[in-house]
């Protein structure tokens, strides 16, 4: 068969070369004068003259904006232009190709029957620049080695190589092992299995007579993963303090000591449902329940920035659908290195934060925008800690009809796939985000991660919600980390299963068992269903696009049992599998508390123009406009709180309001984060308190009753096996159990990521700073109600409510009547008395009011006596109230701390004290971009 | 008797719901209805008296939006759709089913059905990415049943990343059905961000000659409340989209 090569080229001005040619000058690469990108099709099959000239006029170019030209490989298509270097890019073979599937199925629908196989890449025409420099820009922007392949001219296509499907079965010898042997054999097949671990799988196969074949081992090492059974919030820690060494402490468990007995003690009645599923869940109303979830894909997306944040959205939005609800909302934090590094001090083998957050941001939006669900939430933060480790926290929400989710398979039930079909990609993702990175990790891990496929998954929602209403299924569980082996195992746990790896639909031959048994190939769910409700399904399947695949039975024999056709390659004790490894035992070190002479000199009068102006474009507070425009935050029409807000929608929310569409009467959900990595670096505990207080705090501000507000942990950490660090997550936990308590706020679901540090070529440990998000959802009773931060009109009084502590500590304290004070705001919403308000955070009160001013496109005269206008502080808030609610407000604040500190006024301009700035120039400075 | 409008749920439609919420509120008995169910009942198209391609994302954009689900409607429905045209029942897309109706050649001019001949395009924003934000809409045709005597501006989002309508040879006025404008009524004047995409002409819908059919990028399915305006915490209410949707729905209860 032949293979044809087609190159599309844009006629006129194309926006995407400009891009590259941006982007490649922020890098450094100020010598490049041009560069043009060019799509490229590989095509291979029996094809006539017509039918390529076919193929290039109505399936691979626009005929208004595009035209193509074909040859016959091996023929080279062009001689290059002199003074300029062609580069051409594709994929390696194994990696999804949406596009590649899509030019073989329409080639077919246009009757072009020849076409066998597809392939895509892209060609790039570079001026200005010699071959190894060249070479270094498809290294640092135009390649990624992890998914792609590139050379310099012309690229051979690869397509997926079809090798018959091996079958092979390796028998590991265990039960000999020394203590080193086993250790080296956790090390070589990179199971990140401890010593302790590594044993009890000895005994086990010692007890059993026989040797583990390969498809058990790894499927133990994914069990027994950090990312699916969290062991170090599982183990019992000793701690010990560097302030009094007589002190010694032990807890078994964070989860059940900080995390879990909080939400028991709160015991509130709206809650659903915590920890036990795949996300947590809350009352709506008399029809509905919402379910909140958020995930890390962190190490994925270090090493491939934009498959890392896409399947990271796909992945949790598979938790949502694993509770059996329909996703509403997506939330996306995200923290990276300065955007400005110095290229050269990067270390060796990581990517620069500005390609990172490009990728990410790129990915972040594909998938959520494709499959149609609002990002409506989120942040990006930058610190140098997260230079080689980028954190991607992507959540989502999701409604469903109350008691109609179901989580009970039953025996003589079929083990039933549904969603994208199974390839080598993903493989050990489990372990590999257990583990500390190096230089190397991004070539040997480089299959944990994929490009997502959203259609798919958006044929999963449509199947899926349909399917839960007819009563289709008795379990449902979604496929990530750990893939088949993780899914169908942790279904199958209290009951047993027996299913044929032969069975499982793949997206090319020559997969070894354990391959497809732990590939995490993304967009897959696992069902239990009935037998009798096969066909039902099936239609349901066939109707939006998506494939069922029966793999096998619940048994009731509470065994996993795999073949292979007729060989048997698991047949493991589930009590073993799920109860039998052994609880770590850790050791912690709380330090003293770093105190850090934080108090900055008061400013004086003439700077503080200056200085408010340059926290304004500050990276961390300066506008995220570019990239929140990106995303669709408007899409199944329940936005009612925007997250850019204002007269020139340019301001920033302090929360998202959604009225999910199809709910009747007026409640809508709130959802808000608090993240404060400086905070990290200085005392864990109070961090943990002032995330949360600014999380229910920014919801209280859009309209949140306080009092029905659920949470989200997430803790991103180093390495738990060194005392200090885990002594810091230990106080972190601790500060989010007296936090939640204080407040009545129940965490309802959470997840861990540790191990994110970089060892270095430098010998180095490069670790990010000690990270919490929490990510709340709340209740608004009338969205009607909902409240903005852009001031509204002017004459009406400005207030701060809340206890502003002059005293500045090491971290802000969360004043005792925070609280009550969240509690008569919400009060004074409901009685119309709020005008707009918005929550001192990063930049204090000179900045709040500076946003304040940018939303409204108002001034406003604010007298402050304390010297600390810029300094964080929490517990409190601005609000604006017009002049003929003013004793009603107060009334409603009796016995509060709150200090009316201005007005707003006509004149665009804010003076603060003695000081007047243009508000132009807040917006200008504000809409800086980094 | 309600009108029925048929909400076809293609492989990747996202604002299907959404639509058929604005058709609903504009008393319309809308029903989702999926491609393959479709494709197995071709005659059911007949049934409905509004035929509506909702916004969405389908087959990812995979070789330009809306151009494999327009390959679909040629191979599938060419007869059913274009008898369904011709009988001037009202036809709507909007974002992705612009893009649909434009690369299946029903917009602007007639299909032709022997061969694809675009005219026209919708192709890459020209800021060169996807971009969500409101924009307001004038309606500048009288011909077209969807806009005609549209008198206040409609104000509602856009969501696209492939909206920039360009085409070889200039469109007649008359096909414009909706442009871009600034919130006071004035023109764009291809001034970004008031035209979001760089469109000839700040061109936001086009329809076709008879007026029945209209595609637009704009989502005036997604300001049917008021609390779905982006200033309604300032007390603004103006600029709703149903009006467009009952015009196509009042027009089809009078066929």
């Amino acid at each position: 068969m032949s293979i044809y090569k087609f190159l599309v080229q844009t006629k006129n001005k194309d926006p995407r070369s400009n891009g590259y040619l941006r982007d490649a000058h922020l890098l450094g690469f100020q010598l490049l004068k041009r560069i043009s990108v060019q799509d490229l099709y590989f095509i291979e099959g029996q094809l006539s003259q017509e039918e390529l000239q076919q193929l290039a006029l109505k399936l691979l170019t626009d005929p208004v904006t595009q035209s193509a030209l074909w040859i016959e490989l091996p023929a080279p298509l062009s001689t290059p232009q002199p003074d300029s270097v062609i580069l051409e890019v594709s994929l390696r073979p194994g990696v999804t190709d949406p596009v590649a599937e899509q030019i073989v199925r329409a080639s077919h629908e246009l009757k072009i029957n020849g076409v066998h196989r597809a392939a895509t890449g892209l060609r790039f025409q570079v001026e200005g620049l010699k071959v190894e420099q060249v070479e270094q820009l498809a290294k640092a922007l135009l390649a990624n080695n992890v998914i792609q392949h590139w050379t310099i001219g012309e690229i051979t296509p690869s397509f997926p190589e079809e090798v018959e499907s091996s079958g092979e079965v390796e028998i590991i010898p265990i039960r000999k092992l020394s203590n080193d042997k086993l250790l080296a054999l956790s090390k070589e097949r990179r199971a990140a299995l401890d010593l302790a671990e590594m044993k009890a799988v000895q005994d086990y196969f010692i007890e059993a007579k026989r040797d583990p074949t390969d498809v058990e081992f790894e499927t133990i090492a994914q069990t027994w993963s950090e990312h699916c059974v969290h062991k170090t919030f599982k183990a019992k820690i000793d701690i010990r303090y560097s302030n009094d060494e007589s002190r010694i402490s032990n807890i078994d468990s964070l989860i059940k000591t900080y995390l879990k007995s909080a939400t028991d003690k709160i015991n509130a009645p709206w809650v659903i449902s915590a920890f036990v599923d795949n996300a947590g869940i809350i009352d709506f109303d008399d029809e509905f329940e919402i379910s909140f979830k958020a995930e890390t894909h962190n190490h994925p997306s270090a090493v491939e920035p934009f498959g890392g944040a896409n399947t990271g959205v796909g992945g949790v939005i598979r938790d949502v659908l694993g509770v059996s609800a329909k996703p509403i909302a997506n939330t996306d934090i995200l923290c990276f290195g300065p955007q400005d590094l110095d290229p050269k001090s990067l270390p060796e083998g990581v990517l620069h934060p500005r390609r990172i957050q490009s990728g990410v941001v790129a990915g972040v939006q594909d998938y959520g925008n494709k499959i149609g669900i609002p990002t409506v939430n989120g942040a990006i933060l930058y610190d140098e800690g997260y230079t080689a480790n980028p954190l991607v926290f992507c959540g989502c929400v999701g409604i469903a009809p109350k008691g109609k989710h179901k989580k009970n398979p039953q025996v003589g039930d079929r083990v039933v796939v549904l969603g994208g079909r199974t390839g080598r990609d993903g493989l050990r993702g489990a372990t590999f985000s257990s583990m500390t990175m190096d230089a190397q990790t991004g070539e040997v891990s480089g299959a944990s991660v994929q490009i997502g496929d959203p259609i798919t998954e958006k044929g999963l929602i449509d199947v899926i919600v349909r399917a839960r209403d007819l009563e289709l299924y008795n379990d449902i569980t979604d496929c990530g980390a750990g893939g088949l082996s993780s899914a169908v195992g942790e279904m199958a746990s209290s009951i047993g299963c027996d299913v044929d790896l032969t069975r499982v639909k793949l997206k090319y031959p020559g997969l070894a068992p354990w391959e497809i048994w732990l590939s995490e190939a993304q967009e897959r769910m696992v069902f239990a269903v009935a037998p009798e409700k096969i066909s039902d399904l099936q239609k349901l399947c066939d109707t939006f696009n998506t494939e069922l695949t029966d793999i096998g039975e619940f048994t009731g024999k509470n065994r996993l049992i795999v073949r292979y056709g007729e060989k048997s390659v698991v047949n493991m004790d589930n009590e073993f599998l799920h109860e039998g490894i052994p609880q770590r035992q850790l050791k912690a070190v709380i330090r003293e508390q770093r105190i850090e002479n934080i108090i900055s000199a008061p400013i004086p009068n003439h700077l503080i123009s200056s200085h408010l102006l340059s926290l304004l474009s500050s990276p961390n507070i300066a506008s995220k406009a570019s990239t929140i425009r990106i995303y669709d935050h408007e899409v199944q029409g329940g936005t009612v709180v925007k997250p850019l807000t204002g007269i020139e929608a340019d301001a920033p929310s302090d929360a998202a309001v959604i009225k999910p569409i199809g709910t009747k009467g007026t409640k809508g959900i709130v959802l808000s984060n608090g993240i404060n990595p400086e905070f990290g670096k200085r005392d864990a505990y109070q961090m943990a308190w002032s995330v949360m207080d600014e999380a229910i705090r920014n919801a209280v501000a859009v309209g949140a009753d306080p009092e029905r507000i659920a949470v989200l942990d997430n803790f991103c950490w180093g390495d738990p096996l060194r005392p200090e660090t885990l002594g810091a997550l230990v106080e972190a936990c601790r500060g989010c159990h007296d936090a939640s308590l204080f407040y009545g706020t129940p965490f309802i679901s959470g997840k861990d990521s540790l191990n994110n540090e970089y060892l270095g070529a430098d010998g180095l440990r490069h670790a990010i700073p000690p990270t919490l998000l929490i990510s709340a959802i709340g209740i608004i009773q009338d969205v009607n109600q909902s409240i903005t931060m852009d001031l509204k009109e002017a004459g009406n009084l400005i207030y701060l409510v809340g206890n502003f502590q002059t005293e500045q500590k090491n971290i802000p304290n969360v004043p005792k009547s925070a609280l009550q004070v969240y509690k008569a705001l919400h009060q004074a919403i409901k009685n119309n008395l709020i005008r707009s308000a918005h929550d001192l955070s990063e930049g204090g009160l000179g900045v709040a009011i500076a946003e304040m001013c940018i939303g409204g496109r108002l001034g406003a005269e604010v007298k402050f006596e304390s010297l600390n206008i810029f300094n964080e502080v929490n517990g409190c808030l601005l609000v604006e109230v017009t002049p003929k609610n003013e004793s009603a407000f107060e009334k409603q604040f009796a016995n509060l701390p709150f200090q009316k500190i201005g007005e707003v006024t006509t004149k665009p301009i804010l003076k603060l004290n003695e000081t007047e700035i243009r508000v132009e120039e807040l917006v200008q400075a504000f809409n800086t971009s980094h | 008797m309600k009108p029925k409008a048929l909400v076809l749920q293609a492989h990747g439609s996202n604002r299907d719901f959404d639509v058929m919420d604005a058709l609903t509120l504009a008393g319309a008995d809308a029903t989702g209805v999926p491609l393959n169910e479709l494709r197995n009942h071709k005659s059911l198209l007949a049934d409905f008296q509004l035929l509506v391609v909702p916004g969405g994302f389908s087959y990812a954009d995979a070789l330009g939006a809306g151009k494999l689900l327009a390959l679909d409607l040629a191979s599938y429905f060419a007869d059913e759709v274009s008898a369904f045209v011709d009988a001037t029942k009202p036809v709507i897309g909007i974002c992705n089913g612009f893009q649909v109706l434009v690369k299946a050649g029903i917009l602007p001019g007639k299909q032709n059905q022997t061969q694809v001949k675009n005219e026209a395009t919708l192709t890459f924003n020209a800021e060169g990415h996807f971009e969500c934000r409101w924009v307001n809409l004038k309606s500048t045709s009288q011909n077209c049943i969807w806009t005609k005597d549209l008198n206040e501006i409609i104000t509602c989002p856009i969501a696209h990343g492939e909206g920039n309508f360009q085409s070889i040879e200039n469109i007649s006025s008359e096909h414009i059905a909706l442009t871009y404008v600034n919130a006071n009524g004035s023109s764009a004047n291809g001034v970004y961000p008031i035209n979001p995409n760089g469109s000839t002409m700040d061109i936001a819908g086009i329809t076709n000659a008879k007026g029945n059919v209209l595609g637009l990028m704009p989502h005036p399915e997604n300001h049917i409340y008021l609390w779905q305006h982006p200033r309604h915490t300032r007390g603004e209410t103006s600029g709703s989209g149903l009006k467009l949707f009952e015009n196509g729905v009042n027009y089809a209860r009078q066929m």
